[in-house]
């Protein structure tokens, strides 16, 4: 995830205090995982070092916090940037589970077993993420979903690879 | 935790040779969702029929508030599927003459309730599950995600006990699916009612307490096990 640009994105709208700009990070683009001060910090420097950001107020008090900061045009330039490249999809070539599920059937041991531990390891997850997402609002829903489909993504190879676990086997075994 | 409601143990099936049922064995308690999943064929369907009395296990029991339900007579037993069940199915369940209101009124017509006060009480069940715009049309001038929906107000109009839903959300997109779910699951703990889920759709599958998966006619609890 991109702290810098969603800074620069939120400071589009307004100048913020840098609490100001944590705070609707947060709310906005991690709920229930909020950002450290270290990041808040690190991310302004950068920000302010590369000339996307500029400091245009002061309260009183020390800190990165108690600045206000407003976007530059080099910043809005990155924004635009970073918003019409696509992102790399992820390809998940490594998977961990593919490698345990080979490892277990090479070396004698119960693939199956694996396969439906963390298919209710996914599941319970999928649950809390489910009932999380039906007390949420709209913003909430959408990031919910997006973890949702990933998670089911997962479940769906878990189930196919424990319907070829025997095909499979007859091929990694010695 | 709460007693057991339905309790069926050790139950075989075989549709003429093919075994449908090798032993399996489920337990539901008073108002829990429990999603049933497992791989086409796998006996999930058979399994739902068998605990509603629907269709007789050749061994195995199944007792529900402590009675045997193939010890039943078969009048004692649709008089329960009745009242204290309620049934939705993937598609093909509203009877296409009647409309709306009328087919989610028809459990309690059945059961003996008057016309004005099973159709006022239908009327309540479509608003709930925010369909109440369609109570006059019949079942082929809606959608399909309208009409699970009303299949789900049949299902809860007579505040049963125990919904069995198989594949309640098969035929529907994945927004509409999850959203009849939603209202389905949501009813259910309103009344208290418990859900049997026959689902292939983990994101589906979410929405209940607890998973149980169905391998070659017989019932893994992994949970229990992990
Ligand atoms: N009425 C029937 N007559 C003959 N065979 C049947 C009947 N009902 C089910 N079977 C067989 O019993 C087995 C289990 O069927 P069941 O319908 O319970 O599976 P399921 O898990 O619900 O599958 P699906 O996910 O495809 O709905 C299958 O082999 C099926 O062909
Ligand atoms: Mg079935």
């Amino acid at each position: 995830m991109s702290i810098g640009h969603s800074f620069l994105g939120l400071l589009e709208g307004k100048p913020r205090h840098g609490y100001d700009l944590k705070r609707a990070y947060d709310e906005r683009f991690s709920p229930g995982r909020p950002l450290h001060h270290g990041q808040v910090y690190a991310t302004l420097s950068r920000l302010l070092k590369n000339g996307l950001v500029v400091v245009d107020g002061l309260e009183p008090g020390e800190g990165p916090e108690r600045k206000r900061y407003a976007v530059t045009d080099a910043g809005i330039t990155d924004v635009q940037t970073w918003l019409s490249q696509p992102e790399k999809p992820e390809p998940y070539l490594q998977s961990v589970l593919y490698t345990k599920v080979v490892l277990a059937l090479m070396t004698g041991r119960p693939a199956d077993e694996i396969l439906d531990v963390q298919r209710t390891e996914h599941l319970r997850l999928m649950r809390e993420v489910t009932r999380r997402k039906t007390g949420g609002d709209l913003a909430e829903q959408l990031i919910c979903d997006h973890a949702l489909f990933h998670l089911e993504a997962d479940l769906r190879w878990l189930e196919l690879t424990a319907a070829r676990l025997n095909e499979l086997a007859a091929r990694v075994r010695p | 935790m709460t007693e057991p409601l339905l309790v069926g143990t050790d139950l075989f099936k075989m549709y003429g040779t093919t075994p449908a049922l090798r032993g399996s064995s489920l337990t539901i308690r008073a108002g829990e969702i429990v999603a049933v999943m497992g791989s086409s064929g796998s006996g999930k369907s058979t399994l739902l029929h068998c605990l509603a009395g629907i269709v007789r296990p050749d061994d195995g029991t199944v007792v529900y508030a402590g009675r045997e339900i193939s010890a039943m007579s078969d009048v004692e037993r649709s008089a329960l599927r009745r009242r204290d069940f309620g049934f939705v199915f993937q598609f093909g369940q509203l009877v296409p003459e009647l409309t709306c209101v009328e087919n989610v009124a028809l459990p309690l017509r059945l059961d003996g309730v008057r016309r004005k006060e099973a159709e006022r009480r239908s009327r309540e069940w479509l608003d709930r599950l925010e369909v109440g715009d369609v109570a006059g049309k019949l079942p082929g001038q809606i959608s399909g995600g309208q009409g699970q929906r009303v299949a789900v107000a049949r299902a809860l109009v007579t505040e049963p006990k125990v919904v069995f839903a198989d594949e309640p959300t098969g035929a529907l997109d994945s927004l509409n699916g999850e959203k009849v779910m939603q209202l389905l699951g949501q009813a259910a703990r309103d009344t208290g009612a418990a859900v049997v889920l026959v689902t292939h759709e983990p994101r589906v599958a979410a929405y209940a307490d607890r998973e149980v998966v169905v391998r070659d006619g017989a019932s893994l609890d992994l949970e229990r096990v992990a």
